[in-house]
């Protein structure tokens, strides 16, 4: 318990500490959002996003993975086949200029999300902020979303677990994947990735609310040229990426 | 014929007594540890525990709302036996009961039955 | 009267027992194999993140298209009138509601919350082809168990014809909708074709009729009974246009990728590179499935047993096409980032692997074995075995 204690203060410190950090006036690295009342629905007129700075992601860093696996109960990848993982990281090379970069890729969050079309229950759902999440007491296990999504961030929980985090529930049988740490985003907190890449100085992942003009997400895209993967499929996407 | 007839009735009046016999009867263990008023009143709790659960596990799951008063990890936080942690083992409050009434309990295929620490990131 | 007499089919019950026994067999070890891995997770299947779907849906998915082409025999005779194949109607019929529960039945048993299968009925996205294609099976039960009923009770006949199209829509509209599973899959270069529909649907066609025939062919073989030439020479033939028409739409499909650019590396590994998925298109899809049945059709004096041997290699064909456009299409890798070479620890960017386990066929199998007794019963309770007019016959030749 006083390690939890101890791990809270920190990261109340680093956050209000990281709070103040500012890359231009008016931008901050960690967007502190507003709460919202607890007992209010989450509404349209947020979207929420993440703007990830490839260039300054390194390859070989993995604190956004570990943070992740610790933050929702997934552990250290174990089984590579089988095991889930809601990020991963991926170094890619152009073939042709040799060109390396690397990059977390998680789910992306789409506006037209295809895992959502073709769920057959309905398990699968996009929140009114478009934050895309499985309703695991509908999700039958079919694995339909995992042929549909062109990214593959979804996983299936191929076995039985019994360390959950208890705001992150998940069990045998059903699909997974990325949440952008809603419990946390509801109480007006960051995703786990995105906090853990700040407090290692990285600064490569950038949270916010894609709606709000002020945003320092919104600010950032509309300075710097920023790309969606497989932009060709039109899904708009939550989670852009800066340096591809 | 007659000492079969006579044997029947013997074998059921012997059951008959011992079931009447306190502590033979399975009973749930519904121990209470830790004092004070559930958020709503004890029959209606008893009635209607899965409706308001549900209720509010299709609030929090598709609208975000956080609320605290039926939300389970509450009910985990206050009704985990103190010795065991859990609500779920013999004498476990959720396992006991369900037991007696024979109603399949699948929340624990997901849901944590300690209470744990909340997460690190919620706001300070 | 020249209609052929009833044939009684009561004899032998020692060799109808031995039948139910094997196929309980194969059942339990199909209940065995669904019992382990609810019990340990798909952790001890040969599935993965990667490979999602595997033999279990190989088997399902080749059963339930399957399903919806063996109706195609009833449907040629009361929508199209031909007299040979109304005569069978009645055991298409059968085998369409026998091969469609075990393909469901394998399908469900897979799911990683099979305790949940109500829920699939109560929750429905009408967005999602899969959704529709639950509607679209327990419709095709409820209609062809009414076609039934309306051809083998006299008095319900004049009905027949009219379930007879019904059925028949119905069935082109679920075998679409099955193509659909696939052809609606915008991220992977294997599917995402409206060719897929038709493509099922000719499929589909051809892997009905070669189980009808093998199904028929067993049947005439139990009771001493010769099909008539005139019959076997028709179905043999219509069998070879199903296959030849199959051949086809795989040929276009594949030139189709090959003219696309950004489809040619998927050409390349499937047609080329891709080992046993290379292997089971080629040797498995096209050459046993489609060219050896073809020359055993048309080389000249075909007997009974060669038509039934041909129908067997469709069906083992039809299951390599299941494998290769199932696992196949997972197999290759997404390609997040064009222009890139990539890595991670999640398979990113290299040839998904999968090794089946023995369970996952057992399931497969068990799927086979539940179409199986449920046919051998009903043909042993019921009339099921074609009663041909030979009179109607003979005034059509």
């Amino acid at each position: 318990m006083s390690e939890n204690k101890s791990r809270r203060g920190f990261i109340a410190a680093s956050t209000a500490a990281l709070a103040g950090l500012t890359l231009a006036p008016g931008i901050r690295l960690v967007e502190i959002a507003s709460a919202k009342p607890d007992n209010e629905p989450v509404t349209s007129k947020v979207r929420w996003g993440m703007l990830i700075d490839t260039s300054r992601c390194q390859s070989g860093c993995t604190d956004c993975v570990t943070a992740c696996g610790k933050e929702n109960g997934l552990g250290e990848v174990k089984k590579p086949r089988t095991d889930a993982q809601w990020i991963r990281k991926i170094d890619l090379k152009e073939l042709k200029s040799g060109h390396a970069l690397s990059l977390p890729m998680m789910c992306q969050h789409c506006a037209h999300p295809p895992c959502v079309d073709v769920c057959p229950t309905g398990a699968s759902f996009k929140r009114a902020d478009g934050i895309v999440l499985v309703d695991r007491h509908i999700c039958i296990g079919c694995r339909y979303c995992m042929m549909a999504c062109p990214y593959k961030v979804r996983s299936f929980v191929h076995e039985p677990h019994t360390d959950q985090n208890p705001e992150v529930p998940r069990g045998q049988g059903c699909v997974e994947g990325c949440t952008l740490c809603v419990h946390r985003v509801d109480r007006g907190g960051t995703p786990a990735c995105v906090e853990a890449c700040a407090a290692a100085g990285h600064n490569a992942m950038l949270f916010g609310d894609l709606n709000d003009p002020e945003s320092a997400i919104a600010k950032r895209i509309r300075e710097v040229k920023t790309t969606q993967v497989r932009a060709d499929l039109k899904l708009d996407l939550g989670v852009r990426y800066e340096g591809i | 014929m007659k000492a079969i007839v006579i044997a029947v009735l013997w074998g059921l009046t012997f059951a008959a007594a011992h079931a009447a016999e306190p502590g033979r009867t399975p009973l749930p263990a519904i121990a209470i540890e830790k004092p004070g008023q559930c958020v709503e009143p004890k029959e209606l709790m008893r009635r209607d525990h899965m409706k308001l659960l549900q209720h509010q596990r299709d609030k929090t799951m598709h609208q975000g709302i956080r609320t605290k008063k039926h939300s389970l990890n509450e009910c985990i936080a206050c009704h985990a036996g103190q010795k065991t942690g859990t609500v779920l083992g013999k004498d476990g409050f959720c396992q006991s009961c369900h037991e007696y009434a024979a109603v399949k309990l699948d929340c624990w295929d997901c849901h944590q039955p300690k209470p744990g620490q909340k997460t690190a990131g919620a706001k300070p | 009267m020249a209609s052929a007499s009833y044939v009684e089919t009561q004899s032998r019950p020692a060799a109808f027992w031995g039948l139910l026994v094997l196929g309980g067999l194969f059942m339990l070890a199909a209940f065995a194999a669904f019992l382990h891995f609810e019990h340990s997770g798909h952790v001890v299947t040969g599935m993965d993140n990667q490979i999602v779907w595997g033999m279990p849906h190989v088997f399902a998915v080749f059963l339930i298209v399957a399903a919806s082409g063996v109706l195609n025999v009833a449907s040629i005779g009361s929508v199209f009138g031909k007299p040979a194949y109304k005569a069978r109607a009645p055991l298409s019929g059968l085998l369409a509601l026998a091969m469609m529960a075990g393909g469901l039945a394998v399908l469900a048993a897979d799911l990683g919350r099979p305790d949940r299968l109500i829920v699939a009925m109560t929750h429905f996205n009408f967005k999602s082809i899969f959704a529709l294609n639950m509607m679209f099976y327990s419709g095709f039960f409820v209609i062809v168990a009414a076609y039934l009923v309306t051809m083998m009770d006299r008095s319900l006949n004049p009905y027949s014809k009219v379930l007879g199209f019904l059925a028949f829509f119905w069935r082109l509209a679920l075998t679409t909708a099955t193509g659909s599973i696939f052809g609606f899959l915008i991220a992977r270069n294997a599917y995402g074709s409206a060719l897929l529909a038709p493509m099922f649907i000719i499929y589909s066609f051809a892997y009905g009729l070669a189980a009808f025939l093998i199904v028929q062919g067993s049947m005439y073989a139990w009771n001493n009974l010769k099909l008539d030439e005139r019959i076997l020479a028709r179905m043999k033939n219509l069998l070879a246009v199903f296959v030849g028409a199959a051949l086809y739409f795989t040929v276009v499909m594949h030139l189709t990728g090959l003219y696309f650019a950004k489809q040619e590396a998927y050409e390349r590994f499937l047609l080329l590179d891709g080992g046993m998925y290379t292997a089971a298109f080629w040797l498995g899809q096209i050459v046993l499935g489609g060219i050896i049945p073809l020359v055993l059709i048309f080389a000249p004096g075909a007997t009974q047993a060669r038509v039934i041997a041909a129908s067997v290699l469709v069906v083992l064909g039809g299951l390599a096409q299941m494998f290769v456009t199932i696992v196949g299409g997972q197999a290759y890798p997404l390609e997040l980032f064009p222009g890139y070479a990539v890595s991670s620890t999640f398979q990113d960017g290299v040839v998904n692997s999968y090794a089946p386990v023995l369970g996952e066929f057992a399931l497969g199998f068990g799927g086979i074995a539940l179409a199986f007794l449920v046919t051998v019963v009903a043909v042993r309770v019921l009339h099921f075995l074609p009663q041909d007019d030979f009179a109607k016959l003979n005034a059509e030749d």
